[in-house]
């Protein structure tokens, strides 16, 4: 018999009971809420005169909506200006102190967009199933865990149940093998599989992401790959537990601490393919042929290094393909075979669940060191992804480096990644966005969004356009 | 879910075909944050003379004389009687959560939209179809008798008039079940609660520490 994958390992580890119609009962061991996925969840729960099945499970933090302006985040919940963010944000708070949820309020040190917090408090660990009312809980597969977003009857289904009817998807592999050439990072490596599999490519599967090229990244930097899986179609990415995973997890508030701690490690070693296992897919990409990663389109995988060119419909045999090519250049306002480097950018923005964790902030930053933002630009904008990530940012002096070049240093929150705050794109902008979405409207209505690593963000703010990271540096020494 | 079993109750009519989703709730009020509440505004469009917006006093509003639900006879309704092609339009669950909200718990009609007729049963609402000649003649016998009441059985599939006359309905057996025991797909699980505890004490023996850390 093969042997398991990752992922046999974790949905077999989960199984309640299993039904004749081919579904599961599979149990969920931890849950994230957020403000706007979670009200008729509490509310089916009132209605119905049912409790959460666990507190010791959930933990919620308003991200969404919050604004990211110090001043009137600091007025508290009340003062939040939109009606409709401000009604969540409370709606949030009011339920999880009538159900005994945990939260982190919006002002509380710990808050912050769910999928930065999860990891960073160890409340998502190795082994566990993961669930959020929220597509982008693929991140929490980094660390070995089976992690996918739901919806709102689901959040509530796993409040009452603490489980979930499941079918079960297929395996797929995608290897990265090689040394990562310098100025590539986990996002290129992300856009680069979307870019080839396409946005449906992953669609039925879980995919785990493998090869030495990721095994050398960090658990951010494997967060952020995880993150877009569902941006390639999977509900579910994720990348086997190591060294660095171990490491990472070690004395964070909410892992295991002492014995438990070795129980948990002698457990969490196991989480990893065995070596006869069996994959419905595999694909193997070189990590040398990978540049850094610019969208120029209105979907992740329209997607190109940045040397090359905007593709030209004209080109393209398909009609289908060449009609979706040809609208989406004219609504990014490109030309055809216009040099990637020549598009010109009105704001920049740093964050997201996908690049707001230190690790990306200290990558912006040492490109913006000494550097000015482009006088040609609006607004470039850091928002880090949670009020811990924002004080260690603070205490390595990374605010002061942005501020002096001309970035603005934000409260944590989702901000433009969704624009569902304040923060948004006027109509035709173009903005370099560490995001994972470039969609039509996404980050404002008529907004123009090219999706790019945080290094590349901070080095296109400075030129005023997009740059190649790994030339530009040494040419612009600062 | 609440369980519905039988009840004897006041009929009120929704005299025209092909009543819409929207036409139930309409979208302005899907912005609540609820899944409650929307009865006030059931109908909304055909119920007030001015335009209907979240957050404004239903109590203020001017109300159409016209519309039946606004007439002191059909006052605590419980059955609606409708035409064919009940629910049709968008999928919204609003529109069912707007009917129980109110206060209905079952609708007969010579026909339902197909996601509307599912969204009932999540709901607790019967929703119940009869031949048109049978649904004419319903809305006869209430238009000629103030406080005409139906006598609906879920158990034994009947609709019995108060002269004592019974239909017969069709009802999907999985569905019935769930209706008489009040069980949503929530409910449905929580049948298996014993299956659910025995997998958490196997896992806390496994995995003690996803247990009891957050609080
Ligand atoms: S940062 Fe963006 S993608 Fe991530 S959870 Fe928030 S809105 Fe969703």
């Amino acid at each position: 018999m093969a042997g398991k994958t990752l992922y046999d390992k974790l949905w077999d580890a989960h199984v309640v009971s299993e039904r004749s119609d081919g579904t599961a009962l599979i149990y969920i061991d931890r849950q994230l809420l957020h403000e706007v996925t979670s009200p008729q969840a509490f509310e089916g729960l009132r209605l119905a005169g049912r409790k959460p099945w666990r507190l010791d499970t959930n933990l919620a933090t308003p991200d969404h909506n919050v604004p990211t302006v110090l001043d009137e985040r600091s007025t508290g919940v009340s003062g939040i200006l939109d009606e409709i963010s401000r009604i969540q944000v409370q709606t949030l708070d009011s339920n999880c102190a009538d159900f005994g949820v945990r939260e982190f309020g919006m002002n509380d040190i710990n808050q912050g967009i769910v999928h930065v917090v999860g990891p960073e408090q160890g409340a998502t660990l190795p082994g566990m199933t993961i669930v959020c009312g929220d597509s982008h809980t693929s991140t929490h597969g980094a660390m070995g865990s089976l992690a996918f977003g739901i919806g709102t009857s689901e959040v509530e289904h796993v409040l009452a149940t603490q489980c979930l009817i499941q079918r079960k998807m297929k395996n797929m592999r995608i290897r990265v093998e090689g040394d990562l050439p310098d100025g590539i990072t986990a996002k290129d490596i992300v856009l680069n599989i979307i870019g080839r599999i396409g946005t449906a490519g992953g669609t039925g599967y879980a995919i785990e992401f493998a090869g030495s090229a990721i095994r050398s990244l960090s658990m951010e930097g494997r967060m952020t790959i995880c993150n877009m899986a569902i941006e390639a179609g999977a509900r579910a990415g994720m990348v086997a537990v190591d060294d660095t995973t171990l490491d990472y997890f070690h004395g964070r508030p909410f892992a295991p601490k002492g014995e438990l701690w070795d129980k948990a490690v002698e457990s969490w070693r196991d989480l990893v393919s065995d070596d006869d296992a069996v994959f419905d897919q595999d694909i193997l990409i070189n990590a040398a042929d990978i540049q850094p990663q610019v969208t120029w389109g209105t979907s992740p995988e329209m997607v190109r290094g940045v040397g090359e060119t905007v593709p030209n419909p004209a080109a393209i045999e398909d009609e289908a393909s060449r009609k979706g090519v040809e609208r989406a250049l004219e609504y990014m306002g490109l030309k055809a075979d216009q040099p990637i480097e020549s598009i010109k950018l009105d704001r920049v923005f740093i964050g997201s669940c996908t690049n707001s964790r230190i690790e990306d902030l200290r990558a912006a930053a040492a490109v913006a060191k000494g550097r000015k933002v482009s006088t040609s630009l609006k607004q470039a904008m850091v928002v880090p992804g949670s009020g811990l990530v924002k004080r260690q940012a603070e205490a390595e002096g990374l605010d002061k480096i942005f501020i002096e070049a001309g970035f603005e240093w934000r409260e944590p929150g989702c901000s433009m990644c969704l624009a569902m705050n304040a923060d948004k794109l006027g109509q035709g902008e173009h903005c370099a966005s560490t995001s994972n979405r470039n969609f039509e409207g996404r980050q404002g209505f008529g907004g123009r969004t090219h999706l790019v690593s945080p290094a590349m963000a901070a080095a296109a703010a400075i030129a005023g356009h997009f740059v190649d990271i790994r030339t530009w540096q040494e040419g612009n020494a600062a | 879910m609440n369980p519905f079993t039988r009840i004897n109750g006041l009929v009120a009519p929704m005299d025209r075909a092909n009543v819409d989703t929207d036409m139930i709730i309409p979208k302005q009020f899907l912005k609540s944050i609820k899944r409650s509440g929307f009865g006030p505004n059931l109908f909304d469009e055909l119920r007030y003379l001015d335009e209907g917006q979240p957050g404004k006093d239903n109590s203020q509003r001017p109300l159409n004389p016209d519309f039946p639900l606004n007439q002191e006879r059909y006052q605590g309704a419980e059955i609606l009687l409708a035409r064919r092609n009940f629910g049709c339009g968008s999928s919204r669950e609003h529109a069912p959560w707007a009917l129980e909200d109110y206060g209905f718990r079952v609708i007969i009609a010579p026909s339902f939209a197909d996601i509307f007729y599912n969204n009932c049963f999540k709901n607790g609402i019967l929703p119940i179809v009869q031949p048109e000649d049978v649904v004419d003649r319903l809305f006869k016998a209430q238009d000629a008798q103030v406080g005409y009441k139906l006598d609906v059985d879920l158990e034994n599939q009947t609709v019995t008039t108060p002269d004592g006359e019974t239909f017969s309905f069709e009802v999907n057996e999985f569905r019935k079940h769930c209706l008489l025991n009040g069980l949503d797909d929530i409910g449905l699980t929580l049948q298996e609660a014993d299956a659910i505890r025995a997998y958490e004490e196997k896992r806390q023996q496994e995995a003690p520490w996803v247990f009891g850390q957050i609080h």
